[in-house]
C-alpha cells in the first residue's frame, strides 16, 4: 500500500474543511472497501481523514421519520430494535450483506460509497473506464456473469454491490449531505448514478460534501416486506440478483408497493412501472407475473449474464409472493 | 522506475508540505508534541510526526505505547510489531476471516483496519483467550469436536465463534452457519465447528 498522511478529526465541520484543502484526500470510516482498494492500487489517496470520531452514529425516531447517522455501523442498524420494528426490510438487507465481522465496522455512509466489485475495476492491469476513463471496458465481451442488465452504457456494465442501498431506495429514504456552507437533501434513488459517459462517477456526491445522515419515512409495509438475495453460495457473496419488496395490502388490494432490484444495474434499480401496475390490484401471482414482465421491458444481457433475464423476473415474483405470505 | 532526472528531493518536499499543512492538522494528532515542535521550528521533527503516528492501544490486557506508519494494518501490527503470530493472514482482503480479532469486544477483520484507527482500543487476539494453561471453552470445544484439520483458519474461527455466542446468534445450526459465514475453512470442518459452537452456547465445555 502506498503510504499516505493520516489525519483524525472529531467534527463534521473540520472534516469538510480538511477535505477541501486537498483534492487527493479521502474520508475513511470503516475502511472495509477503501483499504482493500488501496492494497490493490485501485486508489491511492495522499491523505486519509479518519471520521470515525465524528458523532454521527444516532439511530432515532423523530416525528414520522427514522434518522440514521452516516457513521452508524451496519450491525448497529441491523440489530436496532427501532429498525427491526419500523423498517424490517432494511434490517433484512443489511444482514444479507457481507459478514458479521465486516458489518461490525462498515458504516451506512461507507456502504453508500462502496465501489463496484467488477473484476476489471479491481485488476489494475485490465482496461476499465471506471478506474481509468477512456481505457475501455473489459467486461463487455469479457467475463460478465455478475454484470448489469438495466441502464447499461457502452462504457461500463458494472453493478453497484450494496444490499443496504437497495432497501433504502425502496424505502424512499432521503440523504442529507453537508458542505462548508450548509446542508442539502437528495432522494436516495437519486444519490447513485447510471454509468452513461462518466462511469468514473458512482454517485452525485460533490467533491466538497460529506454524507451526514439518512431520513427514512415510516410506512405501512412493515408486515409484508421481504429482501430476496440470490447468490452463488448461501451466504457471504455478492448478489447475482436481489429484490427488496414491500406491500401494503388492505381488503385484498395492494394500496402501496415498493420494488427495487440489486445486482442488475450501476445503481439500485427501482421498478416504478411494476409498482404503478400493481397499485390498486389484487395481490395475486398472476399480477405479480405481469409486474415482473413489465420490469424486464428494457433489459439487455451480455453473454455470461444472460441467465439474469430469467432469474430477475423469477426473483421479483418470489420476493412479492414471500412478502405477501408473511402473516 | 524511470530516469534519474526526476530525482526526489525529500527535504524540499517535506518543508513544502509542512508549509502547506495547517497547525490545526497537527494539533488534531498530538497537541503537546506538535506545539512544542512548532515552537522550536523543528521541521524534521514535524516530518517524522507525519511519517509515524503515535499509537496507544491495549492488546490482551497489555498496554502498548508506540508509533506506526499509517498504512500498517492492525493485522500486520499484531504479527510484525508485537510478534503475536496467532492471528493469521489468509487473503488479506476481508474475504476469509483468518485475521479475525476482537476490538472492544466485537469481532473484526484485522486486515481491513489500519492500526492507527484503533487508538485507545482494546484488542483481544487468540493468544489472549486462554487463562494461563486453561483453555477458553471454545478452544476446548474445537479440540473435542475436531473443529479443524490443517488449523490455519482456526484462530479466526475461534475468535469469530466466541463473538457469535456472545452476540446470541446461536439459536439454530442454520443461524450459526449464517453468522459464521465470514470465516472460510478450506478443509471443510464446518459441521464440526458448528458442533463446537452449539456445545459452548449451551454452557459447555471445560477442557
Amino acid at each position: 500500500m502506498i503510504n499516505f498522511q493520516y489525519l483524525r478529526t472529531t467534527t463534521a465541520k473540520s472534516a469538510i474543511a480538511l477535505l477541501l484543502k486537498d483534492k487527493n484526500s479521502k474520508f475513511i470510516a470503516g475502511g472495509t472497501n477503501l483499504i482493500d482498494l488501496m492494497k490493490r492500487g485501485v486508489t491511492a489517496p495522499e491523505k486519509l481523514i479518519d471520521i470515525n470520531h465524528v458523532p454521527l452514529k444516532q439511530i432515532e425516531l423523530v416525528g414520522d421519520k427514522v434518522i440514521i447517522g452516516a457513521l452508524a455501523s451496519n450491525t448497529a442498524v441491523a440489530e436496532n430494535s427501532l429498525i427491526k420494528e419500523k423498517l424490517p426490510l432494511l434490517a433484512m438487507a443489511l444482514n444479507a450483506g457481507a459478514s458479521a465481522q465486516l458489518r461490525n465496522v462498515a458504516t451506512v455512509g461507507g456502504n453508500m460509497m462502496q465501489r463496484t466489485r467488477c473484476g476489471y475495476f479491481y485488476d489494475i492491469e485490465m482496461p476499465c473506464n471506471k478506474r481509468q476513463p477512456g481505457s475501455g471496458c473489459g467486461a463487455i465481451g469479457g467475463f460478465n456473469r455478475m454484470h448489469a442488465i438495466f441502464g447499461t452504457s457502452d462504457k461500463c456494465i458494472a453493478v453497484h454491490p450494496s444490499d443496504m442501498c437497495v432497501a433504502l431506495t425502496a424505502l424512499d429514504a432521503v440523504v442529507v449531505l453537508a458542505n462548508a456552507k450548509g446542508e442539502r437533501k437528495i432522494l436516495f434513488k437519486d444519490f447513485h448514478r447510471l454509468a452513461g459517459d462518466t462511469p468514473q462517477l458512482d454517485n452525485n456526491l460533490k467533491a466538497d460534501e460529506m454524507i451526514i445522515r439518512l431520513e427514512i419515512p415510516i410506512n405501512n409495509l412493515v408486515k409484508n416486506s421481504h429482501y430476496l438475495k440470490v447468490r452463488d453460495r448461501a451466504s457471504y457473496a455478492f448478489a447475482l440478483v436481489s429484490v427488496a419488496a414491500g406491500l401494503e395490502i388492505s381488503n385484498n388490494k395492494i394500496t402501496d408497493v415498493r420494488l427495487t432490484m440489486g445486482g442488475v444495474a450501476h445503481k439500485p434499480w427501482r421498478l416504478t412501472a411494476s409498482e404503478n401496475f400493481l397499485k390498486g390490484k389484487e395481490a395475486t401471482v398472476e399480477n405479480f407475473e405481469q409486474a415482473a414482465k413489465l420490469a424486464m421491458t428494457d433489459a439487455k444481457s451480455f453473454g455470461e449474464n444472460d441467465f439474469k433475464l430469467q432469474m430477475a423476473p423469477n426473483s421479483i415474483i418470489e420476493a412479492l409472493t414471500v412478502a405477501k405470505s408473511k402473516a | 522506475m524511470q530516469s534519474s532526472d526526476k530525482k526526489p528531493n525529500q527535504g524540499d518536499s517535506r518543508r513544502d508540505f509542512l508549509k502547506k499543512s495547517s497547525l490545526i492538522t497537527a494539533i488534531a494528532l498530538t497537541p503537546s508534541v506538535a506545539l512544542k515542535a512548532a515552537e522550536n521550528q523543528a521541521d524534521e521533527r514535524f516530518a517524522e510526526l507525519f511519517e509515524k503516528i503515535p499509537l496507544n492501544l491495549t492488546v490482551n490486557n497489555k498496554a502498548y505505547k508506540t508509533s506506526v506508519e499509517p498504512r500498517i494494518t492492525l493485522l500486520d501490527y499484531l504479527r510484525e510489531e508485537l510478534h503475536l503470530m496467532g492471528t493469521k493472514k489468509g487473503c488479506d482482503h476481508g474475504q476469509c476471516g483468518a485475521c479475525t480479532v476482537h476490538v472492544n469486544g466485537e469481532r473484526v477483520n484485522s486486515c481491513l483496519s489500519l492500526a492507527v484507527m484503533n487508538e485507545g482500543k482494546k484488542i483481544t487476539t487468540i493468544e489472549g483467550l486462554a487463562n494461563g494453561e486453561e483453555l477458553h471453552p471454545m478452544q476446548a470445544a474445537f479440540i473435542k469436536h475436531d473443529g479443524f484439520q490443517c488449523g490455519y483458519c482456526t484462530p479466526g474461527q475461534v475468535m469469530s465463534a466466541v463473538a457469535c455466542v456472545k452476540e446470541g446468534h446461536t439459536n439454530s445450526r442454520a443461524e450459526i452457519s449464517e453468522y459464521m459465514s465470514g470465516n472460510i475453512c478450506r478443509c471443510g470442518a464446518y459441521p464440526n465447528i458448528v458442533d463446537a459452537i452449539v456445545e459452548v452456547s449451551k454452557g459447555g465445555t471445560k477442557a
